[in-house]
């Protein structure tokens, strides 16, 4: 653990990243309560530029509504539709690519094909049709997040399990009669770990701007404001008023640019052999 | 190469039978009852109406039924009929086909050409500034909302320095035709295309960067050097051929992105392509045009796969086809 944080820390891109995402996560715990003012709420006049009222440092929306509060709850939203919707991929695909490397054979070719299909769909649509046909809320939008973003998970595990199941110690805790469970779960999945956690910070990433491009397109919950929905409220008046896009976009930008560096620090961490080779 | 392409083919058919059917089940989870919801945007909800429609979209028959007719109506291109526009589902998409495989074809071929060179050059460079700044600008591009791209896009070129147009196809009105009609279009393209190239653009740098440093350090490289070759020829015949197979498989796997891609900058552009009635289906609610355009993406995918396994084949120096 101490030599992941030292190899982590050596890495540029890994310190960028940690420091993006540790200011995200703040900003998404305690700015509510340090900036309670609502985001639906009328503060100003309409489009006030930014920079003008100390209060209300980026402006107001076309409804005076207070923008810098729209991206610190909106801060919120993308965060937490990212982490849940890559866990919920998880979920669904560590256990299906296990069984498929685990137990080889048919179960390996029908759940393979199975994956394969959900990854010929063309995944944003599907995304698109799922919340449209479940009616947006945060639920649906993280179902179908998770739905179209499994598939990697599952083909990425089955190819660490496939190649670790000859190990020795495998075949060790087998000849002692452990259950096939026992041995996926406390053997092999342990050492396909690292692999996947670079994957699934890759994940969180791509599912925030999954997330922001269903609000863009006015599929976000209606309760909830996400900087995807501001860009896509901005939109109209891009003429008049360029800080109620700009800002929100701004805002996804850095966040997702700090968990692909996260990822690639990660990968230089936890597979010191490959990042060796220039990646 | 034949036999291949009929498995491939065959395989596809499958696949697509099967978003078929899941189509049919997501039409079924749709809100309200498809009759009477078919009754309401038609106009008249009277109950001999709906009994009426139900009769005529065999939606009274049990469920393998209807998913067999659903099928058979797939077959011969009769996706439904959208009450919204009053038009046949098949029809308004054929109409809007042609736009977006412009828009499509045109980004995947900006971003594949810009991708590579640039990937080739940070590679050749590989730890000097030049390869730094290209990374670095990858990393951006790669982290950056497609609809914010567009959103910037038309800020920077249309409202600042005023030099595109920022929405449509075409001027409206000018009625222009031959070369005249050719270059208005295509400057109606650019940003489009350029909004959807460079997200795929960085990807395909990043890619390419990777597998030529991987692909330099291989043996038969250096055996090509120990031959006496010049660097340019090692280079492109040897590394860049050999560095270009993650890249097809990669372009392979991004064709669905790319038409999710497509959806929103059609949005943004009003680009009059299958990706924005997609988002007029969305707005209204109109879930059999909602689906029909699902199915055709799903399809334009298949092929899109289709194609890259074939150049995949004929790019790797490792298969031959015997002919």
């Amino acid at each position: 653990m101490k030599q992941f944080w030292k190899s982590m820390l050596r890495s540029p891109s890994g310190v960028i990243g940690l420091i993006i995402l540790v200011l995200a996560i703040g900003v998404a715990v305690f700015g509510p309560m340090l900036f309670p003012n609502s985001p639906w709420r009328m503060v100003q006049r309409p489009f006030l530029p930014p920079f003008t009222l100390s209060t209300v440092p980026l402006g107001t929306d076309a409804l005076g509504r207070d923008v810098f509060a729209g991206l610190i709850f909106g801060a919120r939203v993308s965060l937490l539709v990212g982490l849940v919707s890559t866990l919920v991929a998880l979920v669904v695909g560590v256990p299906i690519g296990a069984m498929a490397g685990y137990f080889g054979g048919k179960t390996d070719d029908a759940l393979m094909r199975f994956t394969e299909f959900f990854q010929t769909i063309p995944s944003f649509a599907l995304a698109i049709v799922l919340v449209a046909i479940l009616q947006p809320s945060i639920y649906s939008i993280v179902a179908s997040i998770a739905v179209v973003s499994w598939p990697p998970v599952a083909r990425l595990v089955r190819g660490e399990v496939l190649s670790l199941r000859t190990r020795e110690y495998v075949q060790a805790a087998v000849v002692t009669g452990q259950s096939n469970t026992w041995i996926i779960l406390r053997e092999i999945l342990p050492n396909a770990l690292s692999p996947v956690i670079v994957l699934a910070s890759l994940m969180v990433a791509t599912a925030i701007l999954l997330e922001s491009s269903l609000a863009f397109l006015g599929l976000g919950d209606p309760n909830l404001i996400s900087w995807g929905y501001m860009v896509g409220a901005g939109r109209t008046v891009i003429r008049q008023a360029w800080w109620i896009t700009v800002f929100p976009g701004v805002a996804i930008l850095i966040s997702v640019l700090g968990l692909n560096l996260i990822g690639e620090g990660l990968n230089d961490a936890l597979n010191p052999r490959l990042s060796r080779e220039g990646r | 190469m034949l036999s291949f392409v009929a498995q491939r083919i065959v395989k596809g058919v499958i696949v697509l039978l099967a978003i078929v059917v899941l189509n049919f089940f997501l039409i079924r989870l749709a809100p309200g009852d498809p009759a009477a919801v078919m009754a309401g945007e038609a106009g008249a909800s009277d109950q001999v109406f709906v009994q009426q429609l139900r009769e005529k979209f065999g939606l009274d028959k049990p469920l393998p039924e209807q998913l067999f007719i659903y099928v058979k109506g797939i077959v011969t291109l009769d996706l439904g009929f959208s009450f919204r526009q009053q038009a046949p589902v098949a029809k308004l998409i054929g109409e809007r086909l042609p736009a977006t495989l412009l828009l499509t074809l045109t980004a995947f071929a900006i971003s594949l050409i810009l991708g590579v060179l640039f990937g080739t050059f940070a590679a050749r460079f590989a730890g000097t500034f030049l390869d730094t700044a290209i990374t670095v600008f990858a990393l951006i591009f790669y982290a950056m909302p497609i609809f914010w791209v567009a959103l910037m896009g038309i800020l920077l070129f249309s409202v600042t320095m005023d030099w595109l147009p920022s929405f449509g196809y075409e001027t409206v009105g000018a009625n222009l035709t031959g070369l005249a009609h050719a270059v208005d279009v295509g400057a109606h393209l650019i940003m489009p295309a350029m909004t959807l190239g460079l997200f795929f653009m960085a990807t395909y740098t990043r890619m390419t960067r990777a597998s030529m440093l991987e692909v330099k350090r291989l043996d038969f490289v250096k055996t090509a050097r120990a031959k006496g070759l010049s660097d340019a020829v090692i280079q492109r015949r040897h590394v860049l051929r050999n560095a270009l197979l993650p890249v097809v498989t990669l372009a392979g796997v991004h064709a669905g992105t790319l038409i999710g891609g497509a959806v929103i900058t059609e949005t943004v552009f009003a680009w009059p392509g299958i990706g924005r009635l997609m988002y007029d289906a969305l707005l209204q609610r109109d879930y059999n045009l909602l689906l029909g355009v699902f199915v055709t993406c799903s399809i334009m995918v298949l092929i899109f796969n289709l194609i890259t396994d074939l150049v995949y084949r004929l790019v790797d120096p490792r298969i031959e086809f015997a002919s």
